[in-house]
């Protein structure tokens, strides 16, 4: 049974998307949304935190909340995918549970 | 699908209640079903009547109304994180003794049990909060 | 609309309930108020868990004294839950690690078994991340405060 993370924190303030990443399995998903959408850019240092991911889990970043933020044409982590409300309906729908990294 | 949304947090404070909306509105775009929007901790909040934000930001009170109207939602504020914040109710104003009361139209008070079934009853239940 | 009477309304439907707690008790009011959901929904008969990792874990520890906070201490019922049926807490031994603490510095909770001659057990089950994670993945509504 697979999983939906969602994580709405920065990497930078709290420890909620190292947690994740660290609780996240194969064939999981990652959503990062509201201010966790910072811990989608590159080169910071809270970079290596997606990077100790498997190839096995994708990582979503809402892209209305990377607009919002100014960061729409930031330089992203190698390999997240950028989504909407829609494609975030769309990930709750596919996998069995969500879990929120508050 | 049937969606279970629980929104714990307040209005404008935090971002919780705008990412749920936009979540809920987007999942009756593409046909599915919420069973109810229950607002707990700090999110009974999102069901006051009188709250007044300025004329140019969104009135976020209002959008979970109008939603609520437009698609029959079960909009439930928690009753005892509400009594602990003062979100009332006309009859528990009265039970209470309290001088007024300032639920806002399309909520309802009800208690956690209502958390629970929408638990037990949607397909998905997602949490927005801090 | 349906009130609080609990099965009728569900069916009969028995989900896997897992309750995440991961916020230190007093600063905030999400551990009070986690604990009464799960006060209220030991009522529906569900599969229920809790699991205890990141600042979670303190909301455990022994000896809470709210008397210089003006708060109430709700510590105690934690112990309670086992008399409604809520077993399982899932410790996670990395977070207390990180934090410092040891298995007996968290509260003894206990509950009866009554499958085991009422035998009483320990309800705290210390649990690694990868097996915590694992756990998370089978449950079917995870509840986050």
């Amino acid at each position: 049974m697979s999983l939906l993370h969602m994580v709405n924190k920065s990497p930078f303030a709290t420890t909620s998307l190292k947690s994740c990443v660290g609780h996240a399995r194969a064939g999981d998903a990652i959503l990062l949304l509201e201010d966790g959408v910072y811990g989608a850019i590159s080169g910071t240092g809270a970079a290596d935190i997606l990077a100790g991911l498997g190839g096995d889990i994708p990582v979503f970043v809402l892209q209305p909340d990377l607009a919002a933020r100014g960061l729409a044409e930031a330089e992203l982590a190698p390999g997240l995918t950028m989504t909407d409300y829609n494609g975030f309906v769309d990930l709750a729908t596919i996998h069995h549970a969500t879990q929120s990294w508050l | 699908m049937k969606f279970g949304i629980v929104v714990n947090e307040g209005p404008y404070t935090h971002q919780a209640s705008d990412t749920a909306y936009q979540f809920t509105r987007a999942a009756l775009e593409k046909g599915h079903e919420i069973f109810r929007v229950f607002f707990y901790h700090d999110g009974v909040n999102n069901g006051t009547r009188l709250t007044v934000p300025p004329q140019d930001e969104r009135n976020i009170q209002r959008n979970w109304t109008e939603l609520g109207e437009a698609h029959d939602l079960d909009l439930v504020v928690c009753v005892a994180a509400a009594q602990r914040r003062g979100v009332l109710d006309s009859s528990e104003a009265k039970r209470l003794g309290k001088d007024t009361d300032n639920i806002a139209p399309g909520f309802r008070i009800s208690g956690l049990g209502q958390l629970i079934e929408a638990g037990i009853c949607a397909d998905r239940l997602l949490v927005f909060g801090d | 609309m349906s009130d609080d009477a609990g099965m009728a309304e569900t069916g009969g439907v028995v989900k896997k309930f897992l309750y995440v707690n991961r916020k230190a008790p007093y600063g905030t009011i999400y551990a009070l108020e986690a604990l009464e959901v799960v006060l209220i929904g030991a009522a529906f008969d569900q599969n229920v868990s809790l699991a205890f990792l990141d600042d979670g874990v303190f909301q455990l520890t022994k000896g809470q004294d709210t008397a210089g906070i003006g708060m109430k201490n709700f510590s105690p019922a934690y112990r309670a839950l086992g008399d409604y049926d809520v077993t399982r807490f899932y410790v996670e031994r990395e977070s207390l690690e990180e934090r410092g603490l040891k298995p007996d510095d968290l509260m003894d909770i206990t509950y009866e078994d009554e499958d085991d001659d009422w035998e009483e057990k320990p309800s705290i089950q210390l649990v690694d991340r990868a097996t915590l994670a694992r756990i998370m993945a089978e449950n079917d509504v995870i509840l986050s405060f």
